[in-house]
């Protein structure tokens, strides 16, 4: 039996004059994700559905239905059998199809659209046929029109027939590539996989910046960085991954500035460095996964002085989120037994006993100024280690 | 220079393993169960291994069973001993400097209903033996105890537990794991007077994937898997020959008492200067197996030494992953300080380690302490 899949996407449908643009990167998106994970498909858009056709046999059907929930700019998508434009065969399609999965449920009604007005039956009429046929052939099936468990939908189109059962939610957010780029600062924790997660779903493409830290941060730490960075590029796509040597100017923070200040300061010169790669790649704007509060250096106080070493735009998707539904998403998008695992980053090596946690601009200024940074500035974007990250 | 001071984690493959080996996988490939020839060769050669293994163990060939190795050997004994024997009581005890692989056995027994004692340990790690004595009663059905613990070394007085089974007139099994002792230190089953012992071949320098238990004659015990019958139903599955024809080379080329009396040397000369270096603690006690040295350097952390050492070609390990990771149940157990928990190394050696190695290794020692800030 033939499939395809039929993919809804919502707010695209907002986007007026831009709309064709979107889907044209959505198409794409889709098309690269899937020919990495399922094989070739082609793509056909009417209406409001983009149609996805697999080209041959070989194609991991499966695997094309996890990946596709995986895309941004998809609100839902269903699989569905193609049929012949025949009485008969959309019956006997819809019972072979999602006959297993209706012997499983109670209730079920039949949903029928009929865009080809050719078609002899009204929509009515087909799914007075169909229902009858399914309700014949599975006795333990009845009709609940109002809640169903299972909506049988038959889509007579041009060319042939698309029978599907319930729709899938997709990933929702807006497709990958449509609204820029943004450099995601990553250390390995829970939080900022989540955050580049959260902007690569309003369409953002990411860059990501990690701070090693060597030989106080190890080599698996930055593998395992990577591993995560990897995760987010299953929904944002290519990452471009940027590894910054940060040992020096750790280890002159901790010599010249107050202990207390510590965390922020080190913020402070990474938010510096990620402005200057962020530029190198056109971003429009850093990301952090920081959450008003979770830590010292997250208070409004020590957040305020993080955003004044900068001029650039800097998100904070998380900023009003628990920990607890930060850790829900984490566990959603598969990263957060890889986040958890025990290696040093660079935020914890040098951590202050008592940090403060209501500094001002004008002190943390002040505790900087003891020693020039910049030399080291410079030299640590020139050392920058760049890969892409699929 | 490259100095591989990590010999507790695992060791280098011998020549005579890997020849060993390699001859099992091109000639002897056969299914030792199989009747026909190719089957009587494997199966002939199986019975050399096992015959070599029972040799440095000094048992009977038939209570060696070849397992995959130390995890499977501890599994097998302790769920296998104290299911065999529920009926005779509830209580098991253990220590509670165990490996994971009989920490976490009984950890599932407490779960399943049997009431476990986990023995402590004093400052150095070693075993409180008056707790131990107090805990083994009539309803003692197992005490498991290791015979030279994995991070500090320390040696577990094995010899007097049997008899004080004995005397407390309990059913109790005594099993001890020794797979650090192996091939290190002499050990008799007979003498020590041990129902089962685990020991393993990757930490002899065998291949990994390959190990044995020692089960006494008579003792009864429920395998943990079933299958085909090999092993006598203790432990079936196939055999992996060339794995156990390896671990046969290794044990052939044992050299335990010779190589004890050179590693003490090593070791205390190493020992010696290293106590000579301010900020360097030895957390290893003085009579410990001289194949392990734990020590702490306070104000560091065990992973950033770790690093910078596997930068000049040092392999070690540490006590303790990190901040954020688990500390050493060990050195927790002997109640060390965080300052010497987090900031631990366990340098372990082998017959083959040098004295060139370890003095490479205080130079980036001192290396390391210069160049690392610390916390």
């Amino acid at each position: 039996m033939k499939e395809v899949l039929l993919i809804k996407n919502g707010e695209l449908a907002l986007k007026g004059l831009n709309r064709s643009t979107f889907e044209d990167v959505l198409v794409k998106n889709m098309k690269r994700r899937l020919l990495k994970s399922a094989g070739k498909f082609t793509f056909l858009k009417s209406q409001s559905t983009i149609v996805a056709e697999p080209v041959d046999e070989d194609v991991d059907f499966d695997a094309a239905v996890e990946t596709v929930k995986k895309v941004f700019g998809i609100v839902a998508f269903s699989k569905a059998a193609v049929t012949e434009k025949d009485l008969q065969c959309m019956k006997d399609t819809a019972l072979s199809y999602l006959g297993d999965e209706l012997r499983s449920v109670k209730t079920f009604k039949v949903n029928a659209k009929r865009s080809d007005k050719r078609f002899p039956l009204t929509s009515p009429e087909i799914c007075r046929e169909v229902g009858a046929h399914l309700l014949r052939s599975i006795p333990s099936l009845k009709v609940d029109v109002h809640n169903p468990d299972i909506t049988v939908t038959v889509e007579v189109r041009d060319k042939n027939v698309f029978i599907h059962g319930n729709q899938i939610k997709g990933a929702g957010g807006m497709p990958v590539g449509t609204a820029g780029r943004v450099a995601l600062l990553v250390s390995g924790g829970i939080d900022s996989p989540v955050a580049g997660w959260m902007m690569a779903k309003r369409g953002l493409q990411l860059s990501a910046v990690h701070f090693a830290a060597p030989p106080y941060t190890s080599k698996r730490a930055e593998m395992k960085v990577r591993d995560l960075v990897s995760i987010v590029a299953k929904y944002s796509g290519r990452v471009n991954f940027a590894v910054v040597n940060f040992t020096e100017i750790q280890e002159a923070i901790k010599e010249h500035c107050p202990e207390e200040l510590f965390t922020i300061i080190m913020r402070r010169m990474m938010m510096k460095i990620s402005v200057r790669l962020a530029e190198r790649d056109n971003c429009g704007a850093l990301v952090t996964g920081e959450s008003l509060g979770q830590v010292a250096s997250q208070t409004l106080g020590a957040i305020a002085c993080t955003d004044a070493a900068v001029d650039m735009p800097v998100f904070r998707p998380l900023i009003g989120m628990d920990k607890n539904e930060i850790i829900e998403i984490s566990r959603a998008i598969g990263a957060f037994e890889t986040s958890i695992l025990p290696y040093e980053d660079c935020c914890t090596v040098f951590t202050p006993k008592h940090p403060r946690t209501r500094p001002t601009v004008e002190l943390i200024e002040k505790a900087e100024s003891v020693f020039d940074f910049s030399e080291m500035i410079d030299r640590a974007v020139e050392t920058t280690r760049f890969e892409f990250v699929d | 220079m490259y100095a591989y001071l990590d010999n507790s984690a695992t060791t280098k493959v011998c020549e005579k393993a890997k020849k060993n080996m390699i001859d099992a996988l091109e000639s002897c490939w056969g299914n030792p169960s199989s009747l026909h020839e190719k089957g009587i060769e494997a199966d002939n050669l199986l019975l050399k291994a096992r015959e070599a293994v029972a040799k440095t163990l000094s048992c009977e060939k038939e209570e060696i069973f070849f397992t995959s190795g130390g995890t499977e050997g501890n599994n097998l004994a302790v769920f296998g001993a104290a299911y065999a024997n529920k009926r005779k009581g509830n209580r098991v005890i253990t220590s509670a400097v165990e490996h994971p692989s009989v920490q976490k056995a009984f950890d599932r027994l407490e779960k399943e209903g049997f009431e476990v004692v986990r023995i402590g340990t004093d400052s150095k790690g070693r075993l409180d033996f008056a707790a131990l004595s107090d805990a083994i009663n009539e309803k003692t059905v197992l005490v498991s105890i290791m015979a030279v613990n994995n991070e500090v070394g320390a040696v577990q007085p094995i010899g007097e537990i049997a008899a004080l089974i004995r005397r407390k007139k309990s059913p109790a099994l005594f099993h001890i794991d020794a797979v650090q002792a192996f091939g290190k230190i002499p050990l008799n089953v007979k003498k020590l007077g041990a129902d089962l012992m685990t020991v393993s071949s990757h930490k002899i320098h065998g291949p990994k994937g390959v190990g044995a238990l020692f089960v006494k004659k008579g003792t009864k015990l429920t395998p943990v898997a079933v299958g085909g019958g090999q092993e006598r139903d203790i432990r079936p599955g196939t055999e992996p020959m060339p794995a156990i024809a390896g671990f046969m080379g290794a044990v052939e080329e044992l050299t335990v008492k010779a190589s004890l009396e050179k590693i003490t040397l090593l070791r205390d000369s190493f020992t010696k200067k290293l106590t000579e270096r301010e900020g360097v603690v030895i957390n290893s006690p003085d009579d410990s197996l001289p194949y392990i040295v734990n020590i702490s350097l306070p104000g560091y952390r065990s992973e950033t030494l770790l690093n910078f050492l596997s930068d000049c070609g040092i392999y070690v390990s540490s006590g303790s992953a990190c901040a954020k990771g688990h500390k050493s149940h060990v050195l927790t157990a002997m109640k060390l300080p965080d300052s010497l928990i987090d900031s631990s190394l366990r340098i372990s050696l082998s017959r083959f380690t040098t004295e060139e190695e370890l003095d490479y290794f205080l130079t980036m020692l001192d290396k390391a302490m210069k160049a690392i800030m610390k916390k």
